[in-house]
């Protein structure tokens, strides 16, 4: 790793942070190129994150000297890459706090993740009658499984309603969640309002009445220190990619006792102990979930970013991410004709932040930073039913990370300043 | 600023936006049809009124990006006092030139030519080309005898 913050500390005035972040922006090569003749911005951190130059080299190293099937190989490349798929996982194990390593499940995306859960434990436990619970700011990943298992068991889909000012509504909330209640699944932070949910009160809740419950963590795991026992959720999903790691990286980590019991979610090589033709038994955990030969470059890859986090300090992350919150929502503030949705007090919020103009629209926003070198992203962001209940057909969406600085925020506002002059507003 | 932007908001596009034509609902109309991009968020409501064999006139109510208003605004322009024929032969030149098949245009497309700069942003083609299929595909039902029936159209499937 090229560069580290020195100190751990938990308050990074705003003089410290810029200092990090020069040092930060030289690990990352993307960040040094031009686009439309501007130096890059690049702040669509919550659809994905930039990767440094620790994580390029790993997957480099790894074709040039590791490649190899893993788990069944009895040669040296084989026993190496197995072992380096393994660590991964211890390595993912102690990043969310501590739990087995067994627990953990690698997967293809946090999509996939819903998904095997939807599959396996769904399928197995959802009954006509049964009551599911999800929240309106719910990403497609954690919504659509969860309607179509609805719709298929005749099970009640329940949601929990926001307020306007973008958080759960927990005002009527003994009647969302019952006895009847067998899931409560729902997302750690939101991908459009930034939202930080009560997790681990809902969850307290929602196990107190007999339900398993689920979190995604995909925009948490990335931007703020997770423990997932001390969250008391069953399941947790996230991704590798919007935390420095490569893409086709997901994560499942599922409560041993519940994935003991649930079948498999794919059929094939690698998830089986014994096969005869009339009689299959599974593996033991986790490999009973991981059939097929899994994305093993890219798991390597995934520890040199769970290093150059830890080697941060996901304490720092947040830290820092709560100032250039601050700063970014204290500047796009006095732009006239820009709303920003979601929590405004940044102790409840992440660095997504979703706004509109009142005269622009979100695509028309995006295109014009677009040609200013500004990357965001325009659009429903995989969450139709929040934009309805928010009113919006789509918003613009600028999201924050470790490299992210405060020029980069007075880039994006002198561009949305201009924007309205190009427009004639 | 960058030459492919302006080159797609065009002054005549961005006065489209800022004006759109055909704004007025219509009393009566014989052709009805919705169309919307879900995935934008573009929504386009379109009436037309038809008087022997002519467009006598056209309503367009579209809420989207400035591509999407603005060539809902140049179609209830360019297509008001055509007669049917003659507006679906602009509508299919359109179409065409939008999607890059073909570019041999005898029409003189006037403003509508504008509209060529949006083929440099690829994933802005469906807002642009989002009024010209409401409008055929309320035709086509027009034609098969049920007008009245509220046709759902999107752009977004066949990118």
């Amino acid at each position: 790793m090229e560069s580290k913050t020195k100190n751990k500390q938990t308050a990074v005035d705003f003089e410290s942070c810029r200092l990090e972040h020069e040092n930060i922006k030289a690990d990352f090569p993307i960040l040094s190129q031009t686009i439309n003749g501007h130096p890059l911005v690049y702040l669509d951190n919550a659809a994905t994150t930039q990767k440094p130059r620790v994580v390029i080299n790993a997957l480099i190293e790894y074709y040039r000297k590791m490649n190899a099937n893993i788990h069944r190989g009895l040669h040296h490349l084989a026993e190496q890459a197995t072992d380096a798929y393994e660590q991964t996982r211890e390595h993912v194990a102690r990043f969310i706090g501590g739990v087995d390593a067994h627990e953990v499940i690698f997967t293809r995306s946090t999509t996939e993740s819903m998904n095997l859960v939807a599959y396996s434990w769904g399928e197995a436990n959802i009954k006509e009658g049964d009551e599911i619970v999800i929240t309106e700011m719910e990403h497609h990943a954690n919504l659509v499984p969860w309607v179509i298992l609805a719709q298929k068991k005749k099970a009640v889909l329940k949601r929990i309603p926001i307020t306007l000012c973008g958080h759960l509504d927990l005002s009527d909330i003994d009647n969302i969640i019952t006895p009847k209640t067998k899931l409560l699944a729902l997302t750690h932070m939101s991908n459009v309002l930034g939202t930080i949910n009560p997790i681990a009160e809902l969850a307290e809740l929602a196990k107190k009445r007999g339900a398993v419950v689920l979190g995604d963590g995909a925009q948490a795991v990335p931007h703020l220190p997770v423990d997932v026992k001390a969250l008391g959720v069953d399941f947790y999903a996230f991704s590798a990619h919007k935390m420095l790691g490569p893409t086709g990286v997901g994560v499942l980590y599922g409560r041993r006792e519940l994935l003991e019991a649930m079948p498999p979610f794919n059929m094939g090589g690698e998830m089986i102990r014994e096969v005869r033709f009339d009689r299959i038994t599974w593996a033991d955990l986790p490999h009973k979930f991981e059939a097929g030969t899994p994305n093993i470059a890219d798991v390597v890859a995934f520890d040199a970013a769970l290093t150059y986090l830890e080697e941060i300090g996901m304490d720092n992350v947040r830290q820092h991410e709560i100032n250039l919150l601050r700063y970014a929502i204290e500047r796009l503030s006095e732009l006239d004709g820009i709303e920003i949705q979601g929590p405004q007090e940044y102790a409840q919020r992440g660095g997504a932040i979703s706004f509109t103009d009142t005269e622009i629209h979100p695509h028309d926003i995006s295109t014009f930073l677009d040609s200013k070198g500004i990357a965001i992203r325009a659009g429903h962001h995989c969450a139709q039913p929040l934009m309805r209940v928010l009113g919006k057909v789509a918003t613009a969406r600028a999201s924050l990370y470790i490299y992210n600085d405060q020029a980069d925020i007075d880039a994006l506002v002198e561009a949305l300043k201009e924007m309205r002059r190009y427009f004639g507003i | 600023m960058s030459e492919p932007l302006d080159d797609m908001y065009r002054d005549i596009i961005l006065d489209h936006y800022r004006s759109p034509r055909g704004r007025k609902p219509l009393e009566k109309a014989d052709v009805t049809s919705d169309g919307s991009n879900p995935s934008c968020g573009d929504e386009i409501f379109l009436q037309v009124e038809l008087d022997n064999g002519t467009v006598k006139d056209i309503h367009v109510d579209c809420r989207g990006c400035a591509i999407s208003v603005a060539s809902a605004s140049m179609l209830a322009e360019v297509i008001k006092g055509k007669s049917i024929e003659h507006a679906k032969k602009i509508a299919e030149v359109v179409r065409k030139m939008l999607k890059g098949e073909g570019t041999d245009i005898s029409d003189d497309l006037g403003d509508l030519d504008a509209l060529q700069g949006v083929r440099n942003f690829p994933v802005r083609i469906k807002c642009a080309l989002l009024a010209w299929v409401t409008f055929m595909e309320g035709l086509k039902n027009h034609e098969k005898g049920h007008g009245d029936v509220h046709t759902r159209v999107s752009t977004e499937d066949d990118e």
